[in-house]
């Protein structure tokens, strides 16, 4: 007993490395699943605040540029919501008021992010006090970002689209044939779209956007555009590269989206028992 | 190692870490070269230290340096590697009349042939763990092994800038 003993002393600083690297492992891989519970991230108060000046003397320098980003999406804005207006000697008819009202919207700015590894992250300064949750979705005026993974009480973490876990539900424009977006982590401007059919007639410089199937996004948000098409490879998908319209190197102010239905959406699935995993 | 060695050797690895943090997360020279510059606070922890502890210092700055990059076990996992591998290293690179008690294993203190045969194969190995981990299953092995060696020099140059700079000579940290 003694001399395996001292034998497992001898080996102590071994076992020991080998105990470290599979908790790091198991960290590493808990951590790591877009649904699962995410441990210590940059959302704790203490990191978050550190963080959040950080970017508060870097955005300084591109405030100029956020402005006039948000001028032309605010201009965007007023020619859709004139057309939306009613003329007053017009009738109006509430079709339903439930699918107007079915997506909440929130401001958030990004105060972390990163762009070279292969699961990027970035971290917002909202949380759950104002009313951020774990789902919803992230885009900004030029296309989507990412979706929210783990919020704390003031700050909030998301998977970025630049990430192997992520898979957005995406149509192309002018077709309506629908597929994924996935990111293959090699460039941070472009992605696949997977599971597109190889009769489907797609072209390059056809947009893709968002296709409202997976209660995350809002339909017809800006993914990216086709840059180059492969006929070679898998029998029954086309390859498509697609250049994302979202520059993610200068990410800095966001809109978080929030699907009210979500839960009775989630129950109906369960229901039929669809899992449906985007 | 005494109280006033501990004391600066710290405050070393706050300043590395936050300069890590701060500065270098998003830093990746034409895609390719990332660089850790903390890993010379690892690398430079007086060498008479035992395994056991230098293992739970590393794991431990390697988590913390995770929380805030948002991988978290990627860094420890590497980090500890390295722990792992170095005083195996120190004992194929023992000079002949063995090392000085007092001695840090630094380029002021060691001479920089040296210190890149101390420091290069140690922070390769680091970068090799740490993209083979980061891209399990998406990345080729090319893509490993290339972002590993630039990533390795690149972290060296600019550890030997640092250590140029900022390191006194006999003088602890």
């Amino acid at each position: 007993m003694l001399r395996i003993l001292q034998f497992l002393y001898r080996l102590r600083s071994f076992l020991l490395f080998v105990l470290l690297e599979v908790l790091a492992i198991w960290l590493l891989v808990a951590n790591n699943s877009p649904q699962g519970a995410a441990f210590f991230n940059s959302s704790t108060s203490m990191v978050g605040s550190m963080l959040e000046t950080q970017s508060d003397v870097r955005d300084f320098f591109s405030l100029a540029e956020a402005n006039e980003a948000l001028v032309n999406e605010n201009s965007r804005l007023m020619e859709q919501l004139k057309s939306l207006k009613t003329d007053p000697d017009s009738v109006e008819l509430s079709l339903d008021s439930v699918l107007s009202s079915q997506f909440k919207f929130l401001g958030a700015r990004v105060i972390s992010n990163s762009l070279r590894y292969a699961q990027n992250h970035l971290t917002l300064n909202k949380g759950s006090e104002q009313g951020v949750k774990p789902g919803m979705g992230i885009f900004n005026e030029s296309g989507v970002v990412g979706r929210v993974k783990s919020v704390s009480s003031n700050y909030s973490v998301g998977i970025s689209l630049l990430n192997n876990d992520l898979l957005i539900s995406s149509i192309i424009k002018s077709t309506g044939d629908f597929g994924s977006i996935n990111w293959d982590g090699k460039n941070s401007q472009t992605a696949k779209l997977l599971y597109v059919p190889r009769h489907v007639k797609a072209q390059v410089g056809d947009t893709i956007v968002t296709s409202g199937f997976s209660a995350v996004f809002p339909r017809n948000i800006n993914i990216g555009i086709i840059s180059n098409i492969i006929q070679s490879g898998d029998p029954n998908y086309l390859d498509i590269e697609v250049a994302l319209t979202t520059d993610f190197s200068k990410v800095s102010y966001v809109y978080l989206v929030e699907n009210t239905e979500i839960n009775e959406l989630d129950s109906l699935y369960q229901k039929s028992e669809i899992t449906n995993e985007f | 190692m005494n109280f006033r060695s501990l004391i600066s050797f710290i405050v070393l690895i706050l300043i590395l870490g936050l300069f890590q943090i701060l500065f270098l997360k998003n830093l990746a020279l034409f895609g390719i070269a990332f660089c850790f510059i903390y890993l010379v606070g690892i690398l430079s922890i007086p060498l008479q230290i035992r395994s056991v502890p230098l293992l739970l210092i590393s794991f431990g700055v390697g988590l913390v340096i995770d929380i805030f990059y948002d991988t978290l076990g990627l860094n420890a996992a590497a980090v500890t590697f390295l722990a792992f591998l170095r005083p195996f290293w120190l004992k194929i690179l023992r000079p002949n009349g063995g090392y000085d008690e007092s001695t840090l294993p630094t380029l002021q203190e060691m001479g920089i042939g040296w210190f890149i045969s101390y420091a290069l194969p140690l922070i390769f190995a680091f970068c090799l763990v740490f993209f083979i981990a980061d891209q399990w299953g998406t990345g080729s092995f090319i893509g490993v092994v290339n972002k590993s060696l630039f990533s390795s020099i690149f972290t060296l140059l600019l550890a030997i800038i640092v250590q140029l700079l900022f390191f006194k000579r006999r003088r602890g940290i």
